[in-house]
């Protein structure tokens, strides 16, 4: 199949492979997929005490356009608020890189990871928060790492 | 026509190393050549019975039939010619079917067969026939116990491939034929991965009805061949209708220039087939031994009853498409599911019990009559390359090199 040439440049020199600890209390990890999907993505954010984040880094097991999507997040949260970066569609995602339909699937994973990184920061920090203090969380807040958010991987039967 | 200078120019990675010979071949130049002069000089319909160019191109058609069964010690009575071993596939399980209905309506197959096997008997299924699809080993053979288990009193046809097109896995055709044969059901076998591979002798062989193909073996595509037995007497309704030939089973005009190009291609398989087989078995051990060094590397299929072509291999946590877009200087197939337009992963790979992951982590590599050690040499760098680079990008190799159980972790159901 043909890819463009933005998930080939993603492909060959993706952005931002690597990993933070985990246990950092400024760091949020979010983790989406599955094995059996042919699709996991983790994600993780670093975020500042002004609630920016400042780095982000992502591993993923899946196909060119998923390792794409992943890498492409990486760029784009950078610089912006925990707010900002829930903002961020997988439409726009998949315009960016040019998938084609049975692809877009990988950018919807690559937005859910930016939410399931968010969420486990934000829990985090709730959970650190003083009791009766703390971010309203909606359903996604009080999801852990290995909770994942519903793997898209498109039709299986 | 070919320019060997500019073939020379072309960088590997627009002109990949070809390990994909199970997914199709090239023509053999020679085959190629005796195919020529049927298009635009003996250009005659075989039908005509009236003037010399019919007679010039039935001449090469019959020829062609008896090259053929010179490969698969068969009578050229019993062939008849079709558009491909999925048309075999068609007419033969659906032809069979239904000539035999006041017998029985239960169908056999096997749960790796090809679609074209697959999808046919489900379409019988809409016709009111019942189908049981068995399952196999994790070896991906069949076990002879289970198949003979499944045939009734009102089974009246089963369908087992010979070497399957992912894995090249071999089954035990004899034994499979011989319980069909006590049992009255008629035996089946797609053979079209397995013509100039592997020894077939149909005097010997109880076999009622065999698919085969041309362009799996340096042929042309578009045509093919259903062997259809005459002793003793096997009887198929016909599935395409409009002047009776083939004896009736198939009709439609003779492509002479394909038949030809069958024919040759055939011929040549059973010139070379044993020194073929022997240079290409050195390779595919010389590529699994170069990729079995890697950590975490799965061989699929049987070890022992395999084509000498076919070599699948999962890396674990590595997703196949990504594994392909990575190694862009060789051409090969993979069972992940991105690469098919179902998102599904391989079924055959499935039904030999291996997990989803394996099945998205899998590659078939398949050698063939031009494949060459320094390809083969490339081919094992390539690959060791990328499944580095792609592991180290891996969230879940990652997780295996700390220790972490993958089989553990609560993942997202569907």
């Amino acid at each position: 199949m043909a890819y463009s040439d933005k998930v080939i440049d993603h492909y060959d020199n993706p952005r931002n492979v690597g990993a933070f600890d985990a246990g950092d209390e400024n760091v949020g990890t979010g983790m989406v997929g599955a094995p059996a999907c042919g699709d996991v993505m983790r994600l993780q954010i670093r975020v500042n005490a002004q609630g920016v984040i400042e780095d982000a880094k992502f591993k993923t097991y899946g196909c060119g356009s998923a390792i794409a999507s992943s890498s492409l997040v990486t760029e784009w949260v950078r610089g912006r608020t925990l707010d900002e970066a829930l903002a961020i569609k997988n439409a726009q995602i998949a315009e960016e890189l040019a998938l084609p339909p049975v692809k877009i699937h990988c950018s919807i994973l690559a937005e859910d990871a930016i939410k399931a990184a968010v969420a486990d920061f934000r829990a985090r920090h709730a959970i650190q928060g003083a009791a009766g203090q703390g971010e309203v969380s909606d359903e996604a807040g009080a999801s852990r790492v290995t909770e994942q958010p519903v793997c898209d991987a498109g039709p299986r039967h | 026509m070919p320019d060997t200078v500019l073939d020379k120019a072309i960088s590997r990675t627009a002109r990949p190393v070809y390990l994909d010979y199970a997914a199709t071949t090239p023509v053999d130049r020679r085959v190629a050549s005796r195919m020529i002069p049927y298009l635009t000089e003996i250009y005659g319909n075989p039908a005509s019975r009236s003037h010399a160019y019919g007679w010039a191109a039935e001449e090469a058609v019959e020829l062609a039939r008896e090259q053929v069964c010179a490969l698969i010690n068969a009578d050229p009575r019993e062939i008849v010619w079709t558009s491909g071993a999925t048309e075999s596939n068609n007419l033969a399980i659906k032809g069979a079917a239904h000539f035999n209905r006041g017998r029985g309506k239960h169908l056999v197959t096997v749960a790796t067969e090809h679609k074209a096997v697959l999808d046919s008997m489900r379409e019988l299924e809409r016709e009111g026939y019942e189908v049981t699809v068995l399952p196999v080993l994790p070896s991906g053979l069949l076990d002879l116990a289970v198949f003979d288990a499944a045939l009734r009193p009102d089974t009246v046809l089963a369908s087992v491939m010979f070497v399957n097109n992912e894995t090249g896995v071999v089954q035990d055709i004899a034994a499979l034929g011989a319980l069909c044969r006590a049992k009255g059901v008629v035996f089946h076998v797609d053979a079209a991965q397995a013509a100039g591979k592997v020894a077939i002798d149909l005097a010997q062989l109880p076999v009622d009805l065999m698919s085969l193909s041309a362009h799996k073996i340096y042929g042309p595509k578009g045509i093919g061949a259903l062997y259809v037995r005459r002793r003793p007497r096997v009887r198929i309704d016909a599935q395409m209708h409009g002047g009776g030939h083939e004896r009736g089973m198939r009709s439609g005009t003779l492509a002479t220039h394909q038949i030809v190009g069958m024919g040759s291609a055939f011929w040549l398989a059973r010139e070379n087939m044993a020194a073929d087989n022997a240079r290409i078995r050195a390779l595919r051990d010389r590529l699994w031994a170069g990729l079995s060094t890697l950590d975490a590397v799965v061989l699929n299929g049987d070890m022992e009853q395999r084509a000498p072509q076919y070599l699948n291999v999962s890396f674990n946590y590595v997703e196949g498409e990504s594994l392909l877009m990575g190694i862009r200087g060789v051409a090969v197939s993979s069972g992940s599911a991105c690469t098919s337009a179902s998102l599904e992963p391989s079924y055959v790979l499935r039904a030999m019990g291996r997990s989803d992951e394996l099945a998205h982590s899998s590659v078939r590599f398949s050698l063939g009559r031009f494949t060459t050690e320094s390809e083969v040499d490339f081919t094992i760098a390539q690959v060791t390359e990328v499944v580095a680079r792609l592991r180290a990008m891996s969230p879940l190799w990652d997780m295996v090199q700390a220790g972490v159980d993958l089989n553990a972790i609560q993942w997202s159901e569907h």
